[in-house]
Formats: structure tokens, C-alpha cells, sequence
């Protein structure tokens, strides 16, 4: 005889079902049959999104088409009182995307059209699922161009940049998501059509644009970003600069800043990166330098000879061991193929990479740098480091082999300690990669208590029922406790020297 | 930091007696902008005691400072070392400080190249409605922990918190500077700006000022490399047949406009008022009726400031003529005998789709301040 609890699914999981064909029910009168998935084969690939080793399986995912599919969605989840997770490209890499198993998944991707390019105004407006690049690509007979540049840019769309506030490598000159986009619309939970920003120079009210940019979709679902297009510079060269030592290299690159100049792109990378990547692109790079230094000069050609000249000077004056200036943009890409390609190579040398982004004071540069070598040895594994330096956003990328479990949990606790290094010398757990579920412990230790308790005033304040990417972002305190003690518990005191009150 | 230091925990004093008198608070600095925004007649929390540059690093791009500091303090700092706030916030008087600069989020000529107030400030740290000292942000250019509150201050005019201390994003001094003047309508003037901003040339700031019939001159700044300025002086001036000014008088000429020192900023007849109208760049020339005087474009004519009678139907009427291009209006200044209750601002409820964040910026505010300590309605 079998026993009843084996033909009856567990409870839990009978719920599951059940709400699953009731949301799968009420959604499919407003979307076409192709635009709703709950099949598990189908909604397998939306299971993560760009870190992979944060899996979750959705109730259903719904791919709307338009703006008033969108409202409806919301309105029918808020009705339902069924959370949501937006998603775009599914190229973040802090597990922002990853669904919830009693939520809905709500694809942007099929908002994928341009609305307008007005060249006179510097301005498009485009739909949330546009791809950066796309923008760009889209502009560039104009003479125009999007600034924001995140290394995934090929992919990733919009309205993801939008909720990560995304930045790049030409950042420090042109600005993040933030600097560059004049208005988003979007919907609230309750269904609500609101405007965050517009084509004026301001807006009426508080600054509500500056809260949504970055807000990892835990207030608004993206329905529409006017981006400000700039000019194309007329020109573009890069220096390649070597340095014998870390300290060295990171000098320079205050240096270059202390010196009134304020590059296109300032990009380190370590031994390792560069002898992972040399392998892999042959760019040329001194596999004998410490450290690489790329820095960027774009401009009218007078402009750039200008700066070229004078970073020269600095660089020489850092005590750099060679320099080498791009005399054409064939050369000028060559330069820079091995920092955009250092994340495929450090996949061909190790079976998983895992990446990390905190940001710190460009003068603890190389304090932390010397840090993370310690840690490598501590937890007995490499790890490759290239960087935003000028704007002191690293990118160390931790590797290991996922397929052993006891390896990926000293990735992990290799990662936090890097990001408690950055907090304590004044700086942040994520300078574009976005908190997401990865870094939510995290938030625990570079927030208080009471910090932790205005994000979720700010949560409440757009979305009462917390109905929006609701377990992202923001830890709980019931979570800060439970992390405190494990973090505790599972060693020594992080940070013994520091005084705790 | 200093979680002991006297001076704030007599402004938590202040905050917490007041929430539990149910009385509010209205914070202010130097006093030079206390006419901008709504009146009221709270108790006031005076700033100006917590004072000083708390770390500048020039080298880091980042200065960070207490609220109550004079504003001329920190840019004296900077200027020693060659840098600037790039926003060239006005001082509207001898003794603004630092935190009213921010609060108000005003930003001068420069605004157009650079960015507003907010896109600088990278952190700050706040006293919240119920005396809490909390620090949102931080120091570094790149940082997406958490919602970005600190940029929510910029521009809240006191009423979500009293801001202790922020820091801000500073810029190099550019190598050169050099100002051409033409005459030159201001249709003209409207769409060559335009179409220069759609090109790699290093302009900074823009300035038309003229008569509401469009004859007028047009003032430009460039900004940038030694070479670049070089080459781009001959190319502008022929396209507009302008000519450069010297340096003395172009220096003085912009800190007037930054400063509303310029004539038409000054003598603000009794029944007037001083619009300043936020517009998107298509906009063209706006024609207003009652507007008799000489007017002033900034920003390639996205700040727009004009003098008109203060009553109530004017307003309207500039606040729907803006509106409709897309823009918003604001009652800057007002003359003596125009009614100080007069709402100062556009309210969300008269913007398209806005009208849904009235109630998520009641709830926010509620979030920092549920006493309503800082609910001074001085910005709606």
C-alpha cells in the first residue's frame, strides 16, 4: 500500500501549484500565448541571471509587449498579492534577477524598440529591453553616442543599466546611469503610469529620479528611459604605462588625477591578469610589469596630443618602467582587448570565476591590493585583479572550481572578506554590480540599523506591500542577526582591531 | 564618526523636543537664500555651529564637509588646490554655507557641461526626524549599496532632514577659459547652442540676455584644454561673427549671472515677481504676455528667467505655457507687495503622470520625519 503523504504532494508545494494556476490563469486573457511561460522547460532559463550559482525556479514568467501589458501584470500581482522580479538582459551579476518561488518573473526584453532620436536635443527615448550598445549603435551616424559603457554593454539592456545605475570604463570622465539618463517611466506596483525626472533640467518635488536609478527594481517596473546622447570625441589614444610595483602603480594613478586631468579611462590590471589575458589576446602587454596602467585620452586632436603629453609626464614621474602611447585605433584596441577580454580569460584558466566590486579611495589602492594577496593564500586560491582605478572600483575576480562545493564556499568567504576590506578602508561593497541577493549580508556590515531601516522606509514609501524584488537589496534585521552570529561563530571576529560599539 | 559631538547631539535635542511638541523646525544656514521657497514662521535650526572641512584629499576628487560650513570656506580650499565645485552653486550672499547650497540645489552657469548639484554629491550624513544620526553614500564616485538617499537631499529645501555633513565630487579647474560675445536673435541663439552641444567643441556655459521681442546678445563660455580652446575660438566666432572678451570682464559678467547680480535679477519691482522657468532644450522662444522686461536665458535655454507681474493668473499662465513644453515654473523671488502665501512652485499634481509620487514623496517624507519636524512645506 502506499501511503498517503506519497501520493499527495507536500504541502507546501501543492500551494505552489495551486498558485500557479490561478496566476497563470488570470495572466493569460492580456498576453499572447507566446508571451507567457510556466512549463518548467521553459522557465528553466530564467531559473538566474548572470550569477549563476543563485538558482531559483519561478512560479511563471511573462514577457509583455507593451506598456499596457505591463500595467496589467502589476495590477493583477498586486491584486494576487504576488511579488514580481523584473528582469532585462539577465547580465547582472549580483543575483538581482533571480526569481522567487511563489513570484512571477517579468521579463522587459520584448520592450526592444527605439521611440526617438532627436539629434537637435541630444536625446532618444528608448524601451526598457534596448540593448546599451544598441543606442549607440543606433546614433552613431548622428556623431552621437551613449556614454555609460558597462563591459557587458553588447547585452545588457537599458533598463537594467537603469536599476544598476551602471557605469563602465569611460565613467570617470562621462559619468554613470545617473549622470546620463533625464527621465524613466515607469509603473508602480499598484499599476500606476509615473514620470521620475523629464527633459528639463529639473523637476518639480523631491529628486525621485536620483532614488529609482540603482534601485534594482524594488520600486518601479522601467517602461521608457530618455537617455542624453553626447557628442562622439573626434579622437581617442591610450597610453599603456608598466610599473615594477603595485604601490608604484597605484601612485600614478592619484597622480594623474591630483594633476588637474581627468582621463577618458584609467585601468589597472595585475601580473596575473595581464599573463591570463596576454595568452589569450596577445595585446603586447609587459608580462614583467607588477601592474599595467591604461590611460585614456580622447578629444579634438589638439586636445588629445595635449593630455597625452602631460600624462606622459606624470606617468614617467611615478617611476613607470615603460610606456607605450597607441599611434593609431587599431593599436588603441589592441591596448585595451586585454582588459575587456580579462573575464573570458580568467574562464579559460580556471573552471569558475567569481567577480567582485567594491570600491575604494583611489589611495588604498594598493593597500588592498596586498591585501587580497594575503587572502589568497589564506583561503588557497588565485585571483586576478583588474580595476576602474580612477575611479577605485575593483573588480578582483576569485577563482575556483564550482563542481566542488567546499571550494565555492571559500570563493564566497574569500569575496567577503575582500568586501569588508573595502568597507573599512572608507569605501563600498558594490560600485555597480548592485547589492542583489550576493552582497545582502554585506549590507550588514557596511549599514547600521538605522540606515537599514530608511531603506525599507524608501521601499515602503513606492511599493507598501513589498510586493517589487522584494527579497533583494535591503536585509531584514531578523537576516542581520542571523549573519552577525554565524559570521561569528563561523571563525574569529572580522576586524578584531576594530572598536565595536 | 563623532557620535559624542556636543553640537549634534543639542541639534537631536532640538529635534526630538520638537517632535514631541509637535512643532517644526526650519533649518537654515547663512540666511542668504531664506526667501527662496515657501515661507514659514518655525523655530529655526541654525546650522551654522557645526562647521569646518572634515577631508579633502585633492587627489580623490572629493570634498566633505559639515553642513554649517561657509561656503566661500570650501571654495577657498579648493581653489588652493586648482579644483572647483564644478556646479558653481550661488552664494546669493556673503555668508551661504555649504549645507544651504546643497538643500537648495541651485547650480550656475556651468550646470549645462557638468551636471547639476546632485550628480556631485557622492555622500552625506543626516540627523532624520526622529533624531537618528544616519550616513548614506560615502566618498567614492562609484557606490550602489543601498537606495541613493544622500541625493535625495539635494534640493529638499530642510524638509526630509537636516543634512550634518556631506561630500561632493570636485572637479580640476579647467587649463583655459575664453568667453565669446555676439548679437544674435534669440531663435537663433537657441538653435546654434544646440547645434553646438551636438558637437565636440568645449563649451561650458551660455548666457542670451535680450528684450522679449528676441534682439539680444548671447554670451558664451568655453572651457577646456590650452589647444582646444585655441582651435575652437576662430571656428565659433566666424559661424556667429563674435567676438572674445577680455578676460577681467568675462570673469566678472558670469559671476553676476551666478550670483543674480546682472540688472534684470536686480530691482524687483513691488508687484513683481521673478520667474525661473526649467524647460527642455527643444523649447523656443517663449512669448509671455505681461513680460515687458529684458529676459535672460541659461543653460542653452533650459533656465529662463523673467520678470512679470506676481499675481496668481500670470502665473498660471507661465506654469501652463511651460507645462506644455514639457517644463516647470517656479516663483524665484517675489516683490514686496505680492502675497507670500502664493505657492512658490509647480505642485507633482499639475505635471503628467506625476501625480501618483505626491503620495509616494508624503509617504517618504513620513519615512524620515513622522513627526513632521521638518514639515515646513517650504518645497511642497
Amino acid at each position: 500500500m502506499i501511503p498517503m503523504n506519497m501520493v499527495t504532494p507536500p504541502p507546501e508545494l501543492a500551494a505552489i501549484t495551486a498558485l500557479q494556476s490561478k496566476l497563470v490563469s488570470a495572466l493569460r486573457p492580456i498576453l499572447p500565448e507566446h508571451a507567457l511561460l510556466w512549463e518548467p522547460e521553459d522557465t528553466i532559463p530564467y531559473e538566474c541571471d548572470g550569477l549563476a550559482a543563485y538558482r531559483k525556479m519561478p512560479l511563471a514568467v511573462a514577457l509583455p509587449e507593451t506598456e499596457a501589458q505591463v500595467v496589467q501584470i502589476l495590477k493583477i500581482c498586486f491584486d494576487m498579492q504576488v511579488p514580481i522580479v523584473p528582469r532585462g538582459s539577465g547580465t547582472g551579476l549580483s543575483g538581482g534577477a533571480m526569481p522567487i518561488s511563489q513570484g512571477l518573473v517579468l521579463s522587459l526584453a520584448k520592450l526592444k524598440k527605439i521611440i526617438n532620436i532627436d539629434p537637435f536635443t541630444r536625446t532618444a527615448v528608448v524601451q526598457p529591453g534596448v540593448r546599451n550598445l544598441a543606442i549607440s549603435e543606433a546614433v552613431a551616424h548622428l556623431g552621437l553616442y551613449y556614454a555609460p559603457d558597462p563591459s557587458s554593454q553588447i547585452a545588457c539592456s537599458i533598463g537594467g543599466n537603469v536599476n544598476e545605475n551602471s557605469g563602465g570604463v569611460h565613467c570617470l570622465k562621462y559619468g554613470l546611469t545617473l549622470h546620463n539618463v533625464l527621465r524613466v517611466r515607469g509603473i508602480l506596483m499598484n499599476g500606476e503610469i509615473v514620470e521620475f525626472g523629464s527633459l528639463a533640467p529639473d523637476s518639480p518635488g523631491l529628486d525621485l529620479l536620483a532614488i529609482v536609478l540603482g534601485s534594482e527594481g524594488m520600486l518601479a517596473v522601467v517602461t521608457e528611459v530618455t537617455v542624453k546622447l553626447v557628442a562622439k570625441p573626434k579622437l581617442a589614444r591610450v597610453i599603456m604605462a608598466s610599473f615594477d610595483d603595485i604601490e608604484k602603480g597605484g601612485n600614478a594613478v592619484a597622480a594623474i588625477i591630483a594633476a588637474g586631468i581627468i582621463p577618458a579611462g584609467l585601468e589597472m590590471m595585475d601580473q596575473a591578469t595581464t599573463r591570463a589575458v596576454e595568452e589569450f589576446v596577445n595585446a603586447g602587454y609587459d608580462l614583467e610589469a607588477a601592474a599595467i596602467l591604461l590611460c585614456e585620452s580622447d578629444g579634438t586632436p589638439e586636445e588629445v596630443a595635449e593630455e597625452i603629453e602631460r600624462m606622459t609626464k606624470v606617468l614617467e614621474q611615478s617611476g613607470a618602467s615603460g610606456i607605450r602611447i597607441s599611434t593609431d585605433e587599431t593599436e588603441r584596441l589592441k591596448f585595451w582587448s586585454g582588459r575587456k577580454n580579462a573575464f573570458p580569460a580568467a574562464g579559460r584558466i580556471a573552471a569558475d570565476y567569481y567577480c567582485m566590486d567594491g570600491t575604494i579611495p583611489r589611495r588604498h589602492i594598493a593597500t588592498l591590493l596586498k591585501r587580497i594577496q594575503g587572502m589568497e593564500k589564506k583561503y588557497g586560491l588565485g585571483c586576478l585583479n583588474v580595476f576602474h582605478a580612477g575611479d577605485g572600483n575593483m573588480h578582483p575576480l576569485i577563482l575556483f572550481n564550482g563542481a566542488d562545493e567546499e571550494e565555492w564556499h571559500r570563493a564566497e568567504e574569500f569575496g567577503t572578506d575582500i568586501l569588508e576590506a573595502c568597507v573599512e578602508l572608507g569605501g563600498t561593497i558594490t560600485g555597480e554590480h548592485g547589492v542583489g541577493l550576493e552582497k545582502i549580508n554585506s549590507m550588514c556590515i557596511q549599514f547600521g540599523e538605522g540606515e537599514r531601516e530608511s531603506f525599507w522606509g524608501v521601499k515602503s514609501a513606492f511599493d507598501p506591500e513589498k510586493l517589487l524584488n522584494p527579497d533583494k537589496g535591503i536585509p531584514t534585521l531578523s537576516r542581520c542577526a542571523e549573519y552577525g552570529r554565524m559570521r561569528i561563530s563561523g571563525g574569529k571576529l572580522p576586524h578584531p582591531e576594530l572598536e565595536r560599539f | 564618526m563623532n557620535a559624542a559631538n556636543p553640537i549634534i547631539g543639542t541639534f537631536r535635542e532640538q529635534i526630538l523636543n520638537a517632535a514631541s511638541n509637535k512643532t517644526r523646525l526650519s533649518i537654515e544656514g547663512g540666511g542668504t537664500k531664506s526667501w527662496y521657497g515657501n515661507p514659514n514662521n518655525h523655530t529655526k535650526l541654525d546650522t551654522r555651529t557645526y562647521s569646518g572641512i572634515l577631508e579633502y584629499q585633492p587627489e580623490e576628487l572629493v570634498i566633505t564637509a559639515c553642513s554649517g560650513t561657509p561656503l566661500k570656506e570650501i571654495e577657498a580650499a579648493l581653489k588652493e588646490k586648482n579644483q572647483m565645485l564644478a556646479f558653481e552653486p550661488p552664494h546669493f550672499g556673503e555668508h551661504a554655507t555649504f549645507g544651504g547650497a546643497i538643500a537648495a540645489g541651485l547650480a550656475g552657469p556651468n550646470r549645462i557641461s557638468v551636471g547639476n548639484l546632485r550628480d556631485f554629491v557622492l555622500g552625506a550624513r543626516i540627523l532624520d526626524g526622529k533624531g537618528q544620526d544616519l550616513s548614506f553614500g560615502g566618498q567614492v564616485m562609484k557606490n550602489v549599496a543601498g537606495y541613493d538617499i544622500s541625493r535625495l537631499m539635494p534640493g529638499s529645501m530642510g524638509t526630509l532632514s537636516l543634512l550634518l555633513e556631506a561630500s561632493v565630487k570636485v572637479l580640476p579647474k579647467p587649463a583655459a577659459i575664453a568667453t565669446l560675445r555676439c548679437h544674435i536673435p534669440q531663435e537663433k541663439a537657441l538653435r546654434t547652442l544646440n547645434e553646438w552641444a551636438g558637437q565636440p567643441l568645449p563649451i561650458s556655459a551660455s548666457c542670451w540676455t535680450g528684450n522679449p521681442s528676441g534682439e539680444g546678445q548671447l554670451t558664451i563660455r568655453l572651457a577646456g584644454a590650452v589647444a582646444a580652446i585655441k582651435a575652437a575660438i576662430p571656428l565659433m566666432s566666424s559661424l556667429v561673427n563674435a567676438s572674445e572678451v577680455d578676460p577681467q570682464s568675462a570673469e566678472i559678467f558670469w559671476n553676476e549671472l551666478r550670483e543674480h547680480q546682472l540688472p534684470l535679477f536686480e530691482n524687483l519691482a513691488a508687484d513683481q515677481t521673478l520667474y525661473r522657468l526649467a524647460l527642455p532644450a527643444a523649447c523656443g522662444p517663449l512669448t509671455i504676455p505681461s513680460a515687458n522686461n529684458e529676459i535672460i536665458l541659461e543653460w542653452h535655454g533650459q533656465q529662463r528667467w523673467i520678470k512679470a507681474p506676481g499675481d496668481e493668473a500670470t502665473f498660471n499662465l507661465i506654469k501652463q505655457l511651460v507645462s506644455s513644453h514639457g517644463g516647470h515654473a517656479t516663483r524665484f523671488k517675489q516683490g514686496a507687495s505680492v502675497n507670500p502665501q502664493f505657492q512658490r512652485f509647480t505642485l507633482l499634481s499639475e505635471q503628467v503622470h506625476s501625480k501618483a509620487l505626491e503620495l509616494v514623496q508624503e509617504r517618504l517624507r513620513s519615512a524620515f520625519d513622522p513627526a513632521g519636524v521638518f514639515a515646513t512645506k517650504r518645497l511642497p
